[in-house]
């Protein structure tokens, strides 16, 4: 068989442009999804930039902790003893803490020892999404500071870039962990897994049905946590900040943050 | 061709042994479990979209919907058929799938995948 060394290598060449295309033709086929498309539910809560008001006065003991479990349940948020494996969404601190270099030595003691109730503040600028390498968290634009637990590859610099503490790092599995006995409380959300951050999420899951975010609920019937959007100059979160003075956590690092604490 | 007793001896060898985990998977893991649909599923008659697409791309379907819901926030899908579902795995696939086990796993199992969902979402309760 005689065969030219340049007329093979054409055959070659040929045969493997023909096959490439044939399994390119193939996959395109197979990614089309025929379906008519996508939207967000017609009854979802739409806005422009979602803020929350905190009035501590109407907050004591008792509707903070209803606020926190009320989020806790919603996204099966584990309570580890441990501090160092702490998981956050909402929690207390103390107002040294919360607010610091706004603290003074004569300081009230009645807001000395009250425990101010802290979650992320969805910053309009946000640090931790900057240095996010994945994308894994971003900042949507109804101004929600979304995470994609899909995507998180848990390499907490959002962590270090939050400046107030609001992210946390699951050191341990929650399902072998803190679920293993019990179940989650919410059978409709996911846990996390070992070796992603999680955060607050504005409850963008109950806003996409209609719902105002799980801790506003808990506590509606104080009035304590305001929920709204700042864009819209009737919003009741307007209102309340026309008609009262309010507070900011560390506004001077620049990262505008979206929770107002009424004092 | 020099020595050619064994050159072909070395290439029937190369073979054998190159196709020998085809063959024995073929010989030892007998006919693809079939997945069990369950009498709400069977009610249905349909899922979002045809049987035959659902079985070849459904992981593509549900890739796309995790990415739509949770980046767009676009939680409604509406189907080919104009019909809307909402977009979730969880809430939306399981409640008419709710036996995991036999629906989900035993394929995947068979066919040596392991999605990692379920590390997270939530599987429902199955009677055993």
């Amino acid at each position: 068989m005689e065969r030219s060394r340049r007329s093979f290598l054409k055959l070659v060449g040929i045969s493997t442009l023909g096959l490439g295309t044939l399994s390119a033709v193939d996959l395109l086929d197979k990614v089309d999804l025929r379906a008519q498309g996508f939207g967000p539910d017609p009854k979802a809560l739409q806005g422009e930039r979602w803020a929350l008001v905190v009035d501590v006065e109407k907050l004591d003991e008792e509707t903070t902790r209803k606020a926190i479990e009320a989020c806790h349940l919603v996204h099966n948020v584990p309570h580890y003893e441990d501090y160092e494996e702490e998981i956050k969404w909402i929690w207390t601190d103390t107002y040294e803490h919360a607010f610091p270099g706004q603290e003074y030595d004569y300081l009230a003691e009645e807001v000395e020892e009250r425990p101010f109730l802290l979650l992320c503040n969805h910053c309009s600028n946000p640090p931790c999404c900057r240095v996010c390498p994945t994308q894994a968290t971003w900042q949507r634009e109804d101004g929600v500071v979304m995470m994609d637990q899909h995507r998180c590859i848990g390499c907490r610099y959002c962590m270090a870039a939050c400046p107030f503490g609001a992210r946390s790092f699951n050191w341990k599995d929650p399902r072998t962990t803190y679920f293993k006995d019990k179940e989650p409380p919410n059978p409709r959300y996911p846990t996390r897994t070992k070796g992603v951050v999680e955060k607050c999420n504005l409850c963008a899951e109950r806003l996409a049905e209609g719902s105002m975010p799980a801790c506003v609920e808990a506590v509606k019937d104080t009035k304590a946590i305001v929920f709204g959007d700042l864009e819209d100059p009737h919003s009741e979160v307007r209102e309340l900040l026309h008609e009262h003075f309010a507070i900011r956590r560390k506004p001077e690092l620049g990262t505008s943050p979206n929770v107002y604490y009424i004092v | 061709m020099y020595n050619k007793g064994t050159i072909i001896t070395g290439l029937v060898i190369f073979v054998v042994l190159f196709t020998s985990p085809f063959v024995l998977g073929l010989v030892t893991s007998g006919p693809p479990p079939e997945p069990e649909l369950t009498a709400k599923a069977k009610q249905a008659k349909q899922c979002v979209e045809v049987k035959e697409f659902m079985v070849e791309s459904h992981m593509q379907l549900l890739d796309d919907w995790r990415n739509e819901a949770v980046r767009e926030g676009k939680r409604t899908y509406v189907a080919t058929d104009g019909k809307p579902y909402t977009v979730s795995l969880q809430n939306t696939c399981m409640e008419c799938h709710s036996n995991k086990s036999k629906f989900c796993d035993q394929c995947h199992n068979y066919a040596g995948v392991d999605p990692y969902c379920w590390q997270c979402h939530i599987a429902p309760k199955e009677k055993s």
